[in-house]
This record gives structure tokens, C-alpha cells and sequence, in this order.
């Protein structure tokens, strides 16, 4: 959790730029933080109160197995440490469930020998949220539904990173044209992106999100909380755009395009979004996207997918290597 | 990173296959390269820049075939979306092994789609070949005709070769007459896109070719990753290309460093002034977005 406010820090420009690798700091200098960064999102108290007082609690233990680890990790692979992963099944269509799974043996190796599951919808028997590492949040919230917010809270306090999995969590999706009277639950039509309710760390948009990007973000995860220095600065740079693009906004459609490329000035036409997009709203005439805003379902998928939304010279200049350790990690 | 990218060698190349030079722009390596894969099967498929349904507009196309090829080769000075098709060319096309040709911009897409595959699923993998050419700048269909039309005075069905070099935009027509505009005139046509583009020799590809540094008739040729090095390697040992060291040629590697030093120069100011673009209330600059810095 240190590393994660350290990336924090470094993106939302907190003062201190790194606190380097000090245990001893980290635990002062998180309450001071925290409540700096999670202003008056969230007026009641509960959460708030508990996580303040769970992190230092979790923290230094955390750093101790991490230095025994480097050690016995050489001697014994499997089982060593993994991180936890849990899903938090909101209003979405469980696409993005079955896109996990969709690693096929990739899952496997995933939950043998980097995360653990935790919680999941019908995968895990577990009925109340817990403590996680990396809770990964489908669909977005109803507000009309008292559960959905209680559990969507209760995620955020328990994990340390809370991942906007899928375009409804992330932007919405279809669930912004919901207008209530849907069968089975006509009262039920409010529903938001979960970053109305909660705070969320990470976003992997598009619907449904690729397996291979919740794979190389778990892969990813895993290096951050659990790797070597190198690791650590590598899995920081990788999640640093998806942490950023939390921070952008929940609101996501083809316009972004218009609003945030083209108008921009940034556009050269590569022809990207229409091969992303999920419904083929896209096409591209005449060297720029012409968006169908009728068959748009705000999934976030085309603005994330394009190469002038961001592009980080850091990380693609060693895809190679990239992406050969990721394809090394899954073998 | 050095302007000209990571890369194993670079070579001046030509293609021994008379079929491909004669539609070739200059030494024929992607068509080429692309044929030689499709042969030994390191590719299922290609996304080219095809004939599209306006003369000199070239319309992204997946290929299979030498014939395929031969009528997606040569340059076309405006913009192919190839990474529309990237999903594509896996799915309906059902390709499990792409190949894809494209400018530095378009490489770095396909870079990103496999590093960050947001909305790419199931693509990553099946990207076998990346080929990039050299790209200074580049122009929209509309802005094309502008030229063709309107400042060399010719039409645009009628263009039987444009070419860009010594400081000239030259159209060749079917009919034999030659019309030519200095470059300087250009560049207000140029794609404001490309005014922010960091990278000329398509530093990400697997491998990467363009005239410059070459003779006539000659293409400068970077092989960049592992997997291009074995393709350039298997092709050469195919007897696919004649080569020379690019030690021998002139004008040279230098020319290429140079205009990769001018371009990311020039476009990385063109970056650094978007921070100050624009003015708040209180004096203080207000930026327009960086794309290099965050979405």
C-alpha cells in the first residue's frame, strides 16, 4: 500500500516526490496523506474511519514478508506469496466475469502462482467482501439499491486497489440509457459509474475489457505489491496511464474522440478507435473517426485504445521486453 | 532512446523480385517482405494500404496473396486507417497471424493495442510481422488534392507516380509529364496530428524502411526486434533482396539521423508549447493536453 500512494503522490503531484524504500516512514506519512487525497467524497464516517486505522495496522507487516520472500522465493516457486484478488459483481451483465475467465489456462497460472481469488460471483464461495489486495469492481452502482452501494463502500474500505473493471463501472456503459421500468426491478434506474460513490484507483475500460489487459494488470499488480525494486518501477510505470485515466472523469462516449483528439489538434488518422471499438460505431472517413452516436455505448474502449489519448514512451519502447516477461510469467 | 530507435543493423536493400520493383516506390522491401512471409507462413494475412474507391486513396485491406500485394504496393501520400482492421484481420478474416504495414504513428498504436489491449482482445498475440516506413509528415485525402490538383496542376486519375524527394513533391502522369511543388509549400497541408509525432523511422516496428539514406531505387532498412531480425535474416538467406552496406551508399545514414533529429526537434517544441498555449485569468499560462504526459 506504500508503493500505491506512492504512485499517487508522484501522479496527483503530492508534496514528497518519493519516499523511497523506508518502511519506517511510510506509516507516518500515510495519515497525513490519505485524508489529503480523499477529501469529502464520501460525507459518512464509516469508511473513512476504518481505513486510516486498517492501513498502518497492515503495512509493516506487509513490508517484512516482502524482504523474507526475496529470499525463499528462489528455493520454492509455487505458493509462494500471491496477492489477493477479488471481484465485486455490481450491475453489469458478467461479461466482464467471464472475461477473466477467458484467459483459459492463463487463469490458471494467474491463480497458481500470482493471485489468489478471493471473492467472486458464483466462482467463489464467499459471501461478504474481504480484505483484498486488488478488488476488481463489474458493473456500475444502483443507487436505488441499498446493497450495491453498502458493498461497493465496503470493497473500497477492505482493498487497497479498486479497479473500475469494464465500462459500466468505468463510464457507465449502457447502463447510462437505463430510464427505470426494466423487468425485474422496475424501480431500480439510477445507476452511476462506481467513481460516484467510491474512489477508485484504476480503470480498465472497454466492454467487454480484454483478457489480456486484466491479465497484464494482474501480472502488473502482482510486481508492484509483491516484486523487486525493478519490478516495482516497471509495474508503476504500466499502471501509471490506467490510474491517470481514473482520474480523467466518468463520463466516456465516441465524442471524446471530437472533444479530446481531433479538437485537439492530436488525430493523424491511424484508423485505432474503429478497429476498437466493441459495436463498430466507427468508421473512419476520410482519415478521421466518424462516430455513430447511435450506437455508442459509452464504453470508454476507443479513447483509452487511441495512441494520442496517452503514450508513454517509458513503457512501449521496451514492449519487447514487456512483453516477453509477461508472456514468460504465464508460461 | 537515440532518434533512430533501438536496432539490430541497417542495410541499403533492394528487392530481386522484378514484379514487385516495377510498382515498388523505392527498393520494394515491404511488398517484399510481406510476400516472403506469406510464403513461408510467418503471416496468415497483411493489413496493406489497398486501392480504394477514389483515385490515389488508399483503403486499409487484409491480403493474402502476391497478386494482393502487387496492387496495395507503392506509397500513397494520405492516410490508410490500417489499425482499423488489426480486430478485424482475427476475427472475420480469421487470421491468427497478422501481418501489418504502417507509418510510425500507426506502429505505435499497434504497440500500445498489445501492451495496454484495452479493447483488443484476443489481438496481442497474433501480431506476427510490424512493419513501419519512414514518415516525416502526413496529409489528408482532401489536402492531396490540393496539391496534385491545384498546385501541380494535374488530375488526380491521371497521376501515375508521386513522389517525395530532394526538396520536391514530384507527380509523374500516365502521359509522361512531370509537375513538381517545393515541399516548403506543404506544410500547411500537413495534418496538425503529425505536428506532434516523436518518432520518424518507426522506431517501434519490427522492422522499418524508407528511401531516405539510400540511392534511387534503393531503401534504407532498420531491423529493429528479435522476431524482425529472424525474418530479415530468413529473407535474405531466400535470396529475396540485394544489399549493400549502408556505409557504401550515399547519401547515407547520416541524412536519415539528420531529418529524425530535424522532426522530432521541431514536433518535440511543437509538444512543449501546448503547456503554454493558452492564458488564465490570474496570467498564468493554460495548457492544451499532452499525450506523452497523461490521457
Amino acid at each position: 500500500m506504500g508503493l500505491l500512494s506512492t504512485i499517487k503522490e508522484r501522479i496527483f503531484g503530492r508534496r514528497q516526490e518519493k519516499p523511497a524504500e523506508k518502511p519506517e516512514i511510510k506509516p507516518e506519512s500515510k495519515p497525513e496523506v490519505k485524508p489529503a487525497v480523499r477529501p469529502e467524497v464520501k460525507p459518512e464516517s464509516k469508511p473513512e474511519a476504518s481505513r486510516p486505522q486498517a492501513k498502518p495496522a497492515v503495512k509493516p507487516s506487509d513490508v517484512i514478508e516482502r524482504e523474507k520472500v526475496e529470499v525463499v522465493q528462489k528455493e520454492e516457486k509455487p505458493v509462494a506469496e500471491k496477492i489477493t484478488i477479488g471481484e465485486l459483481h455490481l450491475s453489469g451483465c458478467t461479461g466482464c466475469l467471464v472475461t477473466l475467465a477467458d484467459n483459459y489456462e492463463g487463469l490458471f497460472k494467474l491463480l497458481d502462482n500470482y493471485a489468489d481469488l478471493v471473492y467472486a460471483l458464483t466462482l467463489v464461495d464467499v459471501r461478504h467482501v474481504p480484505e483484498m489486495d486488488v478488488c476488481l469492481v463489474e458493473g456500475s452502482c444502483c443507487l436505488n439499491d441499498k446493497i450495491s452501494v453498502e458493498e461497493l463502500k465496503q470493497a473500497r474500505a477492505k482493498s487497497k486497489v479498486l479497479v473500475a473493471y469494464g465500462g459500466c463501472a468505468a463510464y457507465g456503459n449502457i447502463t447510462r440509457f437505463c430510464r427505470g421500468g426494466q423487468w425485474n426491478q422496475p424501480g431500480q434506474e439510477a445507476f452511476v459509474p462506481i467513481s460516484e460513490v467510491v474512489d477508485v484507483d484504476l480503470y480498465l475500460p472497454s466492454c467487454p475489457p480484454c483478457p489480456q489487459a486484466v491479465r497484464n494488470v494482474a501480472v502488473m499488480a502482482y510486481l508492484l505489491l509483491k516484486g523487486n525494486d525493478e519490478q516495482k518501477k516497471l509495474a508503476t510505470a504500466y499502471l501509471t496511464p490506467l490510474m491517470q485515466l481514473a482520474q480523467r472523469g466518468n463520463e466516456a462516449c465516441g465524442c471524446d474522440l471530437m472533444y479530446d483528439v481531433i479538437n485537439q489538434g492530436l488525430c493523424m488518422g491511424c484508423g485505432t478507435c474503429a478497429g476498437t471499438c466493441p459495436v463498430r460505431a466507427i468508421t473512419m472517413e476520410y482519415g478521421r473517426p466518424n462516430v455513430n452516436r447511435d450506437l455508442c455505448i459509452k464504453c470508454g474502449a476507443c479513447y483509452a485504445q487511441c495512441p494520442r489519448s496517452w503514450f508513454n514512451f517509458d513503457v512501449m519502447n521496451n514492449y519487447e521486453g514487456i512483453m516477453d516477461a509477461i508472456k514468460g510469467a504465464m508460461q | 532512446m537515440d532518434v533512430l530507435g533501438n536496432y539490430k543493423s541497417v542495410i541499403a536493400a533492394r528487392s530481386t523480385d522484378k514484379d514487385i520493383l516495377k510498382k515498388a516506390q523505392d527498393g520494394g522491401i515491404i511488398t517484399t517482405l510481406f510476400a516472403y512471409a506469406l510464403e513461408e507462413g510467418i503471416i496468415d494475412g497483411a493489413i496493406v494500404a489497398g486501392p480504394g474507391n477514389e483515385p490515389w486513396k488508399p483503403e486499409p485491406m487484409v491480403v493474402s496473396t502476391k497478386a494482393e500485394l502487387l496492387a496495395a504496393a507503392g506509397t500513397r501520400y494520405t492516410i490508410s486507417p490500417n489499425m482499423s482492421l488489426i480486430k478485424e484481420a482475427t476475427r472475420s478474416y480469421g487470421l491468427d497471424r497478422v501481418g501489418i504495414v504502417g507509418t510510425p504513428c500507426q506502429i505505435q498504436a499497434t504497440r500500445k493495442a498489445q501492451l495496454y489491449p484495452i479493447g483488443m482482445r484476443d489481438v496481442d498475440d497474433k501480431i506476427a510481422l510490424a512493419l513501419g516506413i519512414f514518415c516525416m509528415e502526413n496529409l489528408s485525402y482532401q489536402a492531396l488534392e490540393a496539391i496534385v490538383e491545384d498546385h501541380c496542376n494535374q488530375k488526380m486519375e491521371s497521376v501515375r507516380k508521386m513522389d517525395i524527394g530532394k526538396g520536391k513533391f514530384t507527380v509523374y502522369t500516365e502521359r509522361g509529364a512531370v509537375s513538381q511543388m517545393p515541399l516548403k509549400l506543404i506544410h500547411k497541408y500537413v495534418q496538425p496530428g503529425c505536428n506532434v509525432c516523436l518518432d520518424y523511422v518507426a522506431n517501434l516496428a519490427d522492422i522499418s524502411s524508407g528511401s531516405v539514406g539510400s540511392p534511387d531505387g534503393w531503401s534504407t532498412v532498420f531491423v529493429r526486434s528479435t522476431k524482425g531480425n529472424a525474418v530479415w535474416d530468413g529473407a535474405m538467406k531466400a535470396g529475396y533482396f540485394e544489399t549493400k552496406p549502408m556505409d557504401q551508399v550515399k547519401p547515407g545514414l547520416d541524412i536519415v539521423k539528420k531529418l529524425a533529429t530535424e522532426k522530432i526537434t521541431k514536433n518535440q517544441k511543437n509538444v512543449d508549447a501546448r503547456k503554454t498555449a493558452g492564458l488564465k485569468a490570474d496570467g498564468t499560462p493554460k495548457g492544451l493536453r499532452n499525450p506523452y504526459v497523461s490521457p
